[in-house]
C-alpha cells in the first residue's frame, strides 16, 4: 500500500500471516487434509476468493511475481480486482505471464502450460468438503475422512453410472491425494484433474468462509475417483477448435454469438491462447 | 468481441464512481454528518455495531454513510476494519446487574424491586406515520427519571434465592475462545456459540427464534427480564494490579425463563427454570430475544431434548448466521461461472444426443 499506509505488506498482519502459515505448513505434511484456519474478514465478499487471498497473503514475498486467473482468463473483473488488491498493498509485480509468475492464484482453472518447481498454484475454494453435499455435518464428515470412509462417495459416483451410463461430475470431480484423503479440487472442471497428479509446482487451496486450508505437495499422486471398468475420462470438445489460436487440446469456452445459435470456442486460458497467436504470427 | 462478459480495470473504478456518486445523491442537498447519523440513526449504528463485533459509533455511521444505508455492506465494511485491530486484552466480564437503566421489563412478575421501566421503547406506539414529522416538527421533551442510587438486581439474580433458576454457574476460569481469531470447530462450546450468535444476523436469528415458538423444537419461553442500558468495561491491568475502566457500553440483554426439567424421579436436580441468555450490543431488544431462544434451543443436548428442529441444530443455525459469509456467498454467483457452465452444457447435450437416440431406437422397434 502507498506510503503512510495503516495496513502491513499484504495486508494482512504479521500474527495473522504467522497463523495462516502454521495452517499451511500442516497442510503441506498431510496432503489432501483439510486444516481448519481463523480465517479473517477480509476487505472483499466471502467467495470472491477470501480463502486465496489469505493464502496469498501469507505467502508473498517482496520479490515474487503474481498471477491471477479467474475462469483461466487474467482479465475477468474479480482477477483483475485482486491483481489490483495485491499490487496495491504488497506492491509485488505482476504479470500474465504464466512462466514468469512464482504465485498464481486461480479460480476454477489450471494453466494449460505445465507448472514448473518453485512456482505456487494457489486455489480459491468456496466449499473445501468433498463430502458436504452426501453428509451436510460437518462433525460427521470429520469422522468420515479420519476413517478413510468414502463409501459413500463411490455409491454416489456408481449411482450416477447406473443412471446415465458414466459418471456426471463434471467440475469439482473429487480426487484422491497420496492414497490418503479424498479432496475436492475445487470447482475446476475435470479437464484440469490430471494436471494436479504429480504437479511440479507446490499446490494450495484456500476456503476462506469455510475456514479450512489444504495442500498438494509437489510431485504428489493425485488420482480422480473412478471404478475399473469406468475409468475416468476428460472432456474433449470433440471437433472444436479455439477461434483465435486454432488450439484443439486445450479447454474451451463458449461465445454465444447471436439469437440464431451461433457459437464460437475460444481458449479459456487466455495467456496460452495468447501465447499460441503470437507464435503463429511469428511464423507467418 | 467477448469484452461484454470480460471487464477491465476501467469498467471497475468507472462503476465504482458511479457508487460513490448513487450514494451522495443529488448535490444540491446537504451531505449527512456523521454525528447526525450517530444522533438520528442510532438503531442503525446499533444494528451496525453489534454485527461488525466493532463498538465504535462513529464508525458505524462512517460504515453507514459510505455504503448509503446498505445494512450488510455498512456492517462488512466494520467486520473488515476490526479484523486489522490488534487484539490487546481480554476485558472482565461486563456486570449487567449494575447496569445504568434506561429500560427494564419483566413479563413474569407484576413488579419487583427496582420495578418495571419502560423507558424509550416502540412498544405500544401506534404504528402511524407521523406527518407532522416529514415537515419537521419538534418533539416534547422527556421526563428523565433520576439516576438510580444502587444498582438494580437482575430477576435472575432475585430469583436465585429460593433455587428455582438455573444458576449462573461459575465463569469460565479460562479465557474464552474467540471465535474471530481461532477456527470454529463443531461442536461449540456455549461461550463460542453465544458469541456467534451476538453477531448473528438478526432477521436469521429472528426467523429462527419465531421458529421455536411455534413448535419446531419446544421452547415455552417467559421473558424473565429484558434490560438495556450502559455498563462499564473493565480491563485488568497486570503492572498495575487493578482493573482499569476503559468506558461504558450500551447493551441489550434478555433472559428467557424456559419450561423447567429436573424434578423427575431418576433426576438428580430438582425441578427448576431453565434460561436462555442474549446480549447484543446497544438497543436491540428485539435480537437480544430471539438469541435467547436460540440459545435455549440448542442447549438441547445439556437438557436430554430431542435434537429435532432446525433452531436445535448448532451446526445449521451457526453456520448461517453470519450475514457477511451468507451474502458473499450468495453473491459470489455473479462472477462468472462460464467454465463450469460450459463443462455441464457439454455433458447435457451429449446425454440429449444419447437420450434422443434411444428415443429414435425405440420408436422403430
Amino acid at each position: 500500500m502507498a506510503e503512510g499506509s495503516q495496513y502491513n505488506f499484504a495486508y494482512l498482519d504479521e500474527q495473522t500471516k504467522r497463523m495462516i502459515r502454521r495452517a499451511l505448513l500442516k497442510a503441506v505434511a498431510i496432503p489432501g487434509y483439510q486444516v481448519p484456519f481463523a480465517s479473517r474478514e477480509m476487505p472483499m465478499p466471502y467467495g470472491w476468493g477470501t480463502g486465496g487471498v489469505q493464502v496469498t497473503a501469507a505467502i508473498l514475498t517482496p520479490d515474487d511475481t503474481l498471477k491471477v486467473i479467474d475462469q483461466g482468463a487474467d482479465d475477468t473483473t474479480n482477477a483483475v480486482s485482486i491483481r489490483a488488491f495485491f499490487a496495491r498493498t504488497a506492491g509485488v509485480a505482476t504479470t500474465t505471464h504464466t512462466e514468469a509468475a512464482t504465485v498464481i492464484q486461480t479460480r476454477h482453472r489450471i494453466p494449460e502450460a505445465p507448472l514448473t518447481d518453485g512456482q505456487i498454484l494457489v486455489y480459491q475454494v468456496p466449499i473445501p468438503e468433498p463430502l458436504r453435499f452426501l453428509e451436510p455435518r460437518e462433525t460427521e464428515t470429520r469422522t468420515m475422512h479420519a476413517l478413510s470412509e468414502y463409501g459413500l462417495m463411490h455409491v454416489k459416483l456408481y449411482e450416477d453410472i447406473a443412471r446415465h451410463g458414466e459418471i456426471t461430475t463434471t467440475y469439482a470431480y473429487p480426487v484422491r491425494v497420496a492414497e490418503r484423503y479424498v479432496m475436492d479440487p475445487s470447482p475446476i472442471p475435470k479437464f484440469d484433474n490430471p494436471k494436479m497428479d504429480n504437479m511440479a509446482a507446490l499446490q494450495l487451496f484456500g476456503a476462506g468462509r469455510e475456514q479450512r486450508i489444504y495442500a498438494i505437495p509437489p510431485h504428489t499422486p493425485v488420482k480422480s475417483l473412478d471404478f475399473e471398468d469406468h475409468p475416468f475420462t476428460v472432456q474433449a470438445f470433440a471437433g472444436k477448435v479455439c477461434a483465435l489460436c486454432g488450439a484443439t487440446d486445450t479447454f474451451l469456452d463458449e461465445v454465444v454469438m447471436d439469437d440464431k445459435g451461433g457459437r464460437m470456442f475460444t481458449c479459456s486460458d487466455t495467456h496460452h491462447c495468447e501465447q499460441r497467436q503470437q507464435a503463429a504470427e511469428r511464423a507467418a | 468481441m467477448y469484452v461484454a462478459v470480460k471487464g477491465g480495470e476501467a469498467a471497475i473504478e468507472a462503476a465504482h464512481t458511479l457508487l460513490a456518486a448513487r450514494r451522495r445523491g443529488p448535490r444540491d442537498l446537504p451531505g449527512m454528518t456523521l454525528a447526525q447519523i450517530v444522533a438520528q440513526m442510532a438503531y442503525a449504528v446499533d444494528r451496525a455495531m453489534a454485527e461488525g463485533s466493532l463498538y465504535d459509533t462513529e464508525l458505524a455511521a462512517l460504515a453507514i454513510k459510505q455504503t448509503g444505508g446498505e445494512m450488510i455492506e455498512a456492517i462488512f465494511l466494520l467486520r473488515a476494519y476490526r479484523t486489522t485491530l490488534p487484539r490487546f486484552g481480554v476485558s472482565r466480564p461486563i456486570e449487567t446487574g449494575k447496569m445504568r437503566l434506561d429500560r427494564r421489563i419483566s413479563a413474569t412478575f407484576k413488579d419487583l424491586p427496582g420495578g418495571q421501566r419502560l423507558g424509550p421503547t416502540f412498544d405500544y406506539t401506534h404504528r402511524l406515520l407521523d406527518f407532522a414529522l416529514a415537515a419537521e416538527g419538534e418533539v416534547p421533551t422527556p421526563v428523565r427519571a433520576d439516576r438510580d442510587a444502587e444498582p438494580i438486581p437482575r430477576v435472575s439474580d432475585l430469583l436465585k434465592g429460593e433455587g428455582l433458576v438455573e444458576p449462573d454457574g461459575a465463569a469460565t476460569p479460562h479465557e474464552p475462545r474467540d471465535i474471530t481469531r481461532e477456527p470454529l470447530t463443531y461442536p461449540l462450546t456455549r461461550a463460542e456459540r453465544l458469541q456467534a450468535l451476538a453477531r448473528g444476523d438478526e432477521g436469521f436469528l429472528l426467523g429462527l427464534g419465531y421458529s421455536t415458538q411455534r413448535g419446531f423444537g419446544r421452547n415455552h419461553p417467559f421473558a424473565g427480564e429484558i434490560r438495556i442500558g450502559a455498563v462499564e468495561v473493565e480491563l485488568d491491568v497486570p503492572e498495575l494490579g487493578f482493573a482499569v475502566a476503559l468506558g461504558e457500553i450500551t447493551v441489550s440483554e434478555c433472559q428467557m425463563l424456559n419450561q423447567f426439567t429436573g424434578g423427575g424421579l431418576t433426576d438428580d436436580v430438582p425441578p427448576q427454570f431453565t434460561r436462555g441468555y442474549g446480549l447484543v450490543f446497544g438497543r436491540q431488544e428485539r435480537k437480544a430475544m430471539a438469541m435467547a431462544l436460540l440459545d435455549k434451543a440448542l442447549r438441547a443436548d445439556e437438557f436430554g431434548e430431542a435434537r429435532q428442529a432446525p433452531a436445535q441444530d448448532e451446526e445449521f443455525v451457526i453456520s448461517h448466521s453470519d450475514n457477511i459469509q451468507a451474502s458473499g456467498f450468495v453473491e459470489h454467483l455473479k462472477l462468472p461461472h462460464y467454465v463450469d457452465f460450459q463443462a455441464e452444457l457439454d455433458l447435457v447435450r451429449r446425454l440429449r444426443t444419447e437420450w434422443e437416440a434411444r428415443q429414435v431406437k425405440d420408436a422403430a422397434e
